[in-house]
């Protein structure tokens, strides 16, 4: 009764984009699209150099961030100069000399334009284990005269007198490889219990998706902290580090075990699962040589949405005295001087630590959505 | 419909269950029994207490029997309303705790309100006029509001609350109101404290249900009996608001099973950062202090209430939906 | 016949996505007279319900009449142009559901599964005329006892879920009738029904239309509906109508080879046993590769090379009734290869 239609000759040009659509696998399709999303690939990039830098959190360093020195007690960031006084491009800071308040006896720290550092790079300072492969004392700044800890304090000490930059260049190896760790145990239990509840359905399905429905009805902090509060205080800074990963990632695999299962049903009744199960092809190989390379997308964008959750679980923990402890640092534990009012007034610039977390945070967000957008445009 | 109900019930009622599991496995997770530290905390104070003693209050407390008969024991005594002692304080558990759940659970509340009342016309706005100026920075306040954690906005508010206006913005109460007796003053006072740390913890919760009811409402923008509605002569603010908002209006309703518990996490650690006096400080210093029956209980009634309001959500949510009514669902 | 209740004129509505420019209608010209059930057929995509809803001004986003008139005689006598006034104006709300009812194609969809049907029946007839709430309740059953829906009274009540397909597009009419309508656009109504359920509906809309007196534009793809209903017909082919004429004329003596081949598609109880149905070469252009000159030309049994594919082909009267747009026709001077 309607006109029926047959396939129109298509032009060529069409037709060799349309081949090369064709034969593209469904990691290369998503690639594709999401080179599109420009703040997606910024965000990308952005997170690529932050854990880039975070294997080099040491060299980046330029004190022992575990040396303190009561006399350098909340230092104020220093300004950096970029020209000399005849126009020439040579950075140097002020040293700071120390002088005693007479009303308050309080030492107070004032740049003293008379006494000029010049800033190098690859310069000298404490060594430390480069990918833990070799010994060396090289950092990308450094003074051409005098020690680091002494005259370079680029975003102000603690209270310790530690360095708070140093400190957050070691603080950010922790938090992003915490948060990278907890993703993959929770990438593993997600895909396993998942992947069990997609491809089996019936009852197990229904246990799982039962257990996946309390878990994500409990409030998580109180649960957290119950847990964080019971590991031993003998523990070493390892220990803490793998069992608080544990924790936050006992909670954080069911968003992933959510996905991975609907991808598994969706799949099931794909016709290219048929045709292979058709084929004789087992089931292992089915799995793997078929449905996770078609989901594998899906994945990567699920993963880059849990990672910022996991980052600030560690975070929340840490600060709440809960999670790692020093001496580790992290995120967590750098917040957690500044956690009081009192901290806040005489030391602001404490809180520097959340520029790199909201940065991260935000970064891995936009790339966990543009990856999304691009792993499924119409879900 | 009935099934419905019955299938939620039954769900609340395994979560309570594996909360009260949880709950009595972080009692029992610090090495030692509560008679050690009992013992422990007496011989602080002084006085000793010898093996045999011991042993009868290891008896009495049925700490001789194996976990489970412990658990069911204490599950028992938990259903009859008795939740122990705190060592800490040496007073009954809920004793301690107060009015601290209540105010934890006012101040959830009022964030949830916040973060509907937030998200529910800007939703609606960035869907109608999507990709207008407006929309886009809505969605990046969105994105910000998301990825920053609300215990650092909270410090960061408190922080240039101090600086720049001098301000101790924290607790819940005026001082004359802190530890005087429950008033209509003091409900007064109340209210007005609440705003800012209800505004810091929906924060985060309205960047997410402004993009579901975003993306909701764009859906259902594009369906047929929106045009439909407009055929018939519809004002176009009548169209929006009477048909697809009433439609996106459902999955956004239902966003309260995950909000609810995101909503009481983050409760416990803005409280600590503005001392709040709900139960998110008590919780903490219980914690660090192994005062286990209090810190116990606390998770045990958080997690308890949290179910309680995820299925009276629930509830709500069949009877706004006609078509769970009419038993289309579950 | 009398003077047209409503009088289109070249109407054009283009869609402008980002990537490009869709001519979804491309210079639509008909009139529609009271009484009587004009039929516009075409392949899905041809812009016969872009056409429609250009009357109505109720065209989607990023869509938008461009040009052309559509003359409404009003109910006061008034003549108003529909692609002048505001599309947001309370004259045009008037308008909608006031005097052109429209009955969409897809009854599953196009009603609100949140509110009962009477509170979308009321809320039509309330919309146009100063009733009670509780007259309106009664005309909406009145309503939807006419459109053959049996126990009105509870149905009123019910959810348009509860309700079957062939059901639902009842309440579509009632929903379209609700403040007696001058005009009934019928959209492929019965498209997403079973066939015995097509019938029903194309009887409701006869005996209705008698009854009122009302004008009907009728959308199909379906040949054998438009013999069945119509009384004039205008072809469309990717925007533009190809041919227009009494239903008898078309059918029986079609000049436009793709209303022929429209035609020679419909199988027919008298052909040959076991002959091949004919189909139509190619299918619908992509919307952004028209054809350049007339639009069917790559599809065209008679193409004329040099002609076809340089510029569009005028309309030609072939009678005071019949019109057609292609070359083949022509002022009869010029000669034709």
């Amino acid at each position: 009764m309607s006109a029926p239609t047959q396939t129109a000759a298509a032009s060529p040009l069409v037709t060799v984009a349309e081949e090369k659509v064709a034969a593209a696998t469904q990691l290369q399709l998503t690639w594709w699209r999401f080179r599109k999303h420009r703040l997606a690939v910024a965000s990308g990039i952005l997170v690529i150099l932050f854990y880039i830098g975070a294997i080099f959190a040491d060299f980046l360093a330029v004190t022992e961030p575990h040396a303190t020195e009561a006399a350098r007690s909340y230092i104020p960031p220093q300004a950096i100069h970029f020209f000399d006084e005849d126009g020439s491009f040579k950075p140097h800071v002020y040293a700071l000399k120390g002088r005693r308040d007479m009303r308050t006896f309080k030492l107070i720290y004032a740049p003293d334009p008379a006494d000029k550092r010049y800033l190098r790079l690859f310069a000298d300072g404490y060594s430390y284990n480069l990918l833990g492969i070799f010994e060396t004392n090289r950092h990308l700044i450094g003074l051409d005269r005098g020690k680091a800890e002494d005259a370079l304090f680029l975003l102000g000490t603690d209270q310790l007198g530690r360095d708070v930059w140093s400190r957050l260049m070691l603080a950010t190896r922790t938090s992003l490889f915490i948060g990278l760790i907890g993703v993959g145990l929770s990438l593993f239990l997600g895909v396993l219990l998942g992947g069990i509840s997609g491809l089996y359905g019936g009852v197990v399905d229904t246990v799982i998706q039962r257990v996946i429905e309390i878990l994500r009805s409990i409030p998580t902090i109180p649960l957290w902290m119950g847990l964080a509060a019971a590991l031993p205080n003998t523990w070493s800074v390892t220990q803490v580090y793998i069992a608080i990963t544990v924790i936050i990632s006992l909670i954080g695999w069911t968003e992933l075990a959510r996905v991975v299962r609907g991808r598994f049903l969706a799949l099931r009744e794909e016709d290219f699962i048929t045709a292979a199960e058709l084929a004789g092809a087992s089931r292992l190989r089915i799995i793997f040589r078929h449905m996770v390379p078609s989901f594998l997308s899906h994945i990567i964008a699920a993963v880059s949405l849990a990672l910022p959750a996991m980052i600030i679980s560690e975070t929340t923990l840490s600060f709440l005295g809960l999670g790692l402890r020093p001496p580790a640092i992290s995120w967590g534990v750098l917040l957690q001087d500044a956690q009081n009012i009192q901290a806040l007034g005489i030391a602001p610039w404490l809180l520097v630590v959340a520029v790199p977390v909201i940065i991260v945070i935000l970064a891995f967000n936009f790339l966990g959505d543009g990856l999304r957008d691009a792993a499924d445009p119409y879900g | 419909m009935v099934t419905y109900i019955l299938q939620r019930l039954g769900l609340a009622l395994l979560t309570i269950l594996a909360i009260s599991v949880v709950s009595f496995v972080i009692i029992q997770l610090p090495p030692g029994d509560f008679v050690d530290t009992y013992i422990t905390n007496l011989a602080a104070s002084g006085s000793a207490v010898r093996a045999e003693e011991a042993a009868a209050l290891r008896i009495q407390y049925g700490l001789d029997q194996p976990i489970w008969v412990q658990y069911w024991k204490w599950l028992s005594r938990v259903a009859t309303g008795d939740f122990g002692m705190s060592m800490e304080w040496g007073r009954p558990v809920l004793e301690v705790i107060g009015d601290r759940l209540w105010l934890t659970i006012v101040i959830s509340i009022a964030a949830i309100l916040v973060t509907w009342g937030i998200a529910l016309p800007i939703g609606i706005y960035s869907a109608v006029r999507q990709y207008s100026i407006p929309d886009y920075v809505f969605t990046l306040i969105g994105f910000v509001g998301l990825a920053v954690p609300n215990f650092l906005l909270a410090l960061i508010i408190m922080y240039f609350g101090f600086k720049l206006f001098d301000l101790n913005i924290g607790g819940l109460f005026s001082a004359e109101y802190q530890l005087a007796p429950w008033s209509w003053g003091k409900i007064w006072d109340l209210t007005k404290h609440l705003p800012l740390p209800a505004v810091i913890l929906a924060l985060a919760g309205t960047a997410q249900l402004i993009r579901i009811m975003r993306a909701n409402l764009l859906d259902e923008l594009r369906r047929p009996y929106v045009t439909t509605a407009r055929a018939r002569g519809l004002p176009e603010w009548r169209v929006i608001m009477k048909y697809p908002v009433r439609a996106a209006l459902n999955p956004f309703a239902s966003t309260i099973g995950y909000l609810l518990p995101f909503v009481v996490s983050g409760s416990i650690v803005v409280s600590l950062v503005l001392s709040l006096p709900t139960v998110g400080p008590l919780l903490l210093r219980s914690l660090i202090a192994q005062d286990m029956f209090l810190a116990g209980t606390i998770v045990l009634l958080l997690g308890v209430l949290t179910v309680i309001g995820t299925f009276i959500s629930d509830l709500i949510l069949m009877w706004i939906d006609p078509r769970i009514r009419a038993g289309m669902h579950g | 016949m009398g003077e047209p209740i409503l009088s289109v004129r070249d109407l054009e509505t283009f869609f402008r996505p980002d990537e490009g420019i869709v001519r979804a209608v491309d210079g639509a010209s008909f009139d529609l007279y009271p009484g009587r059930t004009l039929g516009i057929v075409g392949e899905s995509g041809c812009g016969k319900s872009v056409t429609a809803r250009s009357i109505l001004r109720i065209v989607d986003h990023p869509g938008k009449v461009e040009r052309g008139e559509a003359l409404l005689r009003r109910g006061d006598g008034r003549i108003v142009d529909l692609v002048a006034i505001d599309a947001k104006s309370a004259e045009m709300r008037d308008i909608r559901g006031g005097e052109i009812g429209y009955v969409f194609q897809e009854p599953m969809s196009s009603l609100s599964s949140f509110h009962t049907i009477g509170n979308q029946v009321v809320e039509a007839i309330r919309l146009h005329r100063a009733v009670s709430a509780k007259e309106a309740r009664d005309r909406a059953i009145e309503l939807l006892q006419l459109v053959g829906i049996p126990r009105p009274e509870q149905r009123v009540d019910s959810y348009s879920f509860e309700l079957s397909g062939g059901l639902r597009q009842r309440v579509m009419i009632a929903l379209a009738l609700a403040a007696e309508p001058r005009i009934l656009i019928a959209d492929e109504p019965t498209t997403a029904l079973d066939v015995t359920t097509q019938a029903q509906i194309l009887e409701l809309i006869r005996k209705i239309q008698a009854d009122r007196n009302l004008a009907v534009i009728l959308i199909t793809h379906d040949m054998g509906v438009i013999a069945e209903m119509a009384d004039s017909v205008s072809v469309m082919y990717l925007g533009k109508v190809v041919e227009s004429g009494p239903v008898d004329t078309i059918f029986h003596a079609p000049r436009h080879p793709y209303t022929q081949a429209l035609l020679r598609s419909i199988p027919s109880v008298l052909a040959e046993p076991r002959s091949r149905l004919t189909t139509i070469a190619g299918s619908i252009p992509h919307p952004y590769a028209r054809p350049p000159g007339c639009p069917f030309h790559p599809r065209c049994q008679n193409f004329m090379p040099g002609t076809c594919d340089r510029s569009a082909p005028p309309v030609t009267r072939l009678d005071p009734e019949h019109e057609v747009r292609c070359f083949l026709y022509e002022a009869p001077a010029e000669a034709v290869a």
